[in-house]
């Protein structure tokens, strides 16, 4: 058996989570290929080939891969799926953007999400916000598989794996990038911090966010939000935790403000330790945290900050 | 230009779903169930076409049993034109969700297919790609401005590290995000009138395409539950417990 993972990254850097979705795929079994698309992507290429458990690594450097358009990549990888069993992407925006048109192309459904491996076919993933598990068998031939990074750890980066240039250029011609409006900061992603400290609507506006940064800084923290804080444009859209945005599993999780509505919940509640700072005692946050402070978080983060 | 519009009946958002004793699935007997709100956002970016005069017609389809007529007629009500049920009671997989939708696509023309990014019951974020795929056209999804401009249509989409605009021929399809606008509420006036709106019923089975599941459920477990934690009275006792408890900060 033969497994192609597609290498999430920006054409400079692998991204961490890739690591996880390699240690998904050798529980599937097989033989793993990784796949590097992008334009002048070297240094991928070249950290991807350290990757433990792969046995190879493809490049593609091409122009028409430079934004990862989906229909440019899903055209890439349906070509070189005829050689595998196994296709599987990391479920971040490029994966879960062209893997399902991938699928539609080889004519099989996709398995999205998944957070464990029962065998080959056979998979874990959460529904309807985490409130239920659902273990899905695939009966296709080929299985077109999505990884949520929390659920698996991260395989090491000794590896030497041979890197092969593929000469493709799949262009569809049919979309094109205009521009990227990326935020930019200095703290960890999301998804690879070991600390999140999220603020809600009940931090009032984005200038009140300010208050997570001193606390972030001492404790080397991403810095998240609910929905209700992005969408009254306190903080950009990349910092969503939830089931609709970013799912995190961090040892420690602090929740500032944020009620704790199912959506929200869906994407911590994995965390190790959960901690919620909230003014009402009633608040559903409470009832999945760890430690639960019943206070009012303008003198709270103050305070926490200077303690820390 | 027509717009299509593919919507779910699911579970309404603030119900809390439960399993089956027999983990066969989950418990859906008397829940409340209501349009997908990635639908519901797809349904007012259309209306929002063709009031701004972009879009002539606006169609609404979705597949499922008779019930899903109750969310054609909502999403008619918030200013779709007319409706296309597609009549089966199999749950599909969604590569046959989108196998019918490209058959609608086929027959409608549409120059723009807007749906949800996901539905929340499934999660899987995977029927309007899959569309996109199977009639060869480009798709912006996760959607929070779409602005159609000539023969093209420009979408300005919600990734990981912020935002990103792409530009599309059409035809094209669009996914929803959150941020693409605020549905709004239908008015009285506009649920009656939607009673009148036209509301076609075909058979999937009349479409010729098969339909088999891919895929196999074994079971739906419900998740871990985590264990009840304490209240803490002050921060010094929370930066303790965070040291000395839980061993997460130094
Ligand atoms: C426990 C369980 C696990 C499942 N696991 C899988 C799985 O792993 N893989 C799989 O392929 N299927 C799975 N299914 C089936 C899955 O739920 C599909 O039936 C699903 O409904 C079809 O697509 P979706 O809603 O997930 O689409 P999504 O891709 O999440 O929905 C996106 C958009 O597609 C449109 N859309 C989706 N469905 C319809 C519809 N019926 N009518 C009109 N428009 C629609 C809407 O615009 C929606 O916003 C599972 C079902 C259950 C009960
Ligand atoms: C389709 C769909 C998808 C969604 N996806 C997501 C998602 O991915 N992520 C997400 O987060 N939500 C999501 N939501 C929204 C979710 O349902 C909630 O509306 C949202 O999480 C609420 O955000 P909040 O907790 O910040 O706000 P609120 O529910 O308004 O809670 C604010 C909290 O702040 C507290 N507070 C106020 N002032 C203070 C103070 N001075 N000191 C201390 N505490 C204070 C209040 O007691 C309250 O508990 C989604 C909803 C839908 C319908």
């Amino acid at each position: 058996m033969s497994i192609l993972v597609f290498a999430e990254h920006d054409n400079s850097q692998l991204k961490a989570d890739t690591l996880k979705t390699v240690a998904a795929a050798q529980a599937m079994g097989g033989e793993i290929h990784l796949l590097v698309a992008g334009h002048n992507c070297q240094a991928v290429a070249d950290a991807a080939s350290k990757v433990n458990g792969v046995a190879k690594v493809l490049v593609a450097d091409n122009a028409a891969y430079e934004h990862q358009l989906a229909e440019n990549v899903s055209l890439l990888v349906t070509e070189l799926a005829a050689d595998y069993d196994h296709i599987v992407a990391t479920a971040l925006t490029t994966g879960k953007n062209f893997m399902p048109r991938v699928a539609a192309l080889l004519d099989v459904a996709q398995i999205s999400d998944i957070i464990a491996v029962e065998s080959s076919d056979t998979f874990v993933r959460p529904i309807y916000a985490g409130n239920a598990i659902a273990t899905v068998q695939s009966l296709d031939s080929k299985k077109v598989i999505t990884v949520r990074p929390t659920g698996f750890d991260a395989v090491a980066t000794d590896g030497s794996a041979e890197v092969v240039a593929l000469d493709k250029a799949t262009d569809a011609g049919t979309s094109s990038h205009v521009n990227d409006e990326l935020s930019v900061s200095e703290r960890p992603d999301l998804g690879a911090a070991g600390v999140v400290i999220s603020g809600g609507r009940g931090m009032q506006n984005g200038d009140n966010f300010k208050l997570l940064d001193g606390i972030a800084d001492k404790l080397g923290a991403a810095i998240g939000a609910s929905r209700a804080a992005v969408d009254a444009g306190f903080v950009p859209n990349d910092m969503q935790v939830g089931q609709t945005g970013k799912i995190v599993a961090p040892d420690l999780y602090i929740a500032v403000g944020i009620s704790g509505a199912i959506q929200h919940l869906a994407g911590m509640k994995d965390s190790k330790v959960i901690v919620a700072i909230n003014k009402d005692a009633e608040a559903p946050i409470f009832q999945v945290a760890d430690y639960g402070l019943v206070a009012d978080l303008f003198d709270a983060l103050p305070e926490l900050e200077s303690k820390l | 230009m027509k717009v299509l519009v593919p919507i779910k009946r699911v579970i309404d958002y603030n119900v809390k779903v439960r399993v089956k004793a027999d983990n066969s699935n989950v418990d859906l007997a008397n829940v409340k169930m209501a349009i997908n709100p990635f639908c519901e956002i797809a349904v007012e970016e259309a209306v929002r076409l063709k009031e701004a005069g972009t879009a002539t017609e606006v169609i609404a389809v979705s597949i499922g049993d008779k019930s899903c007529q109750e969310q054609l007629r909502t999403a008619l009500a918030l200013g779709a034109d007319r409706a296309i049920q597609i009549d089966t009671d199999q749950n599909l997989d969604s590569i046959n969700v989108a196998k019918l939708l490209q058959k609608v696509v086929e027959e409608e023309q549409p120059q723009l297919v807007i749906l949800g990014k996901q539905a929340i019951d499934s999660d899987n974020n995977q029927t309007g790609q899959m569309l996109a795929a199977l009639t060869g056209m480009p798709q912006g999804t996760f959607a929070s401005a779409v602005s159609v401009d000539g023969d093209k249509v420009n979408v300005t989409r919600e990734v990981d590290g912020g935002l990103q605009t792409i530009a599309l021929n059409l035809p094209a399809i669009v996914t929803t995000d959150l941020r693409l606008n605020e549905p709004r509420y239908a008015s009285l006036p506009n649920i009656m009138k939607a009673k009148r709106k036209p509301l076609d019923v075909k058979a999937a089975a009349d479409f010729g395409i098969d339909l088999t599941s891919r895929t196999n459920l074994v079971k739906v477990t419900p998740p871990a539950e985590r264990q009840a934690g304490i209240i803490v009275e002050s921060i010094d006792e929370l930066v303790e417990k965070l040291k000395n408890e839980a061993k997460v900060i130094s």
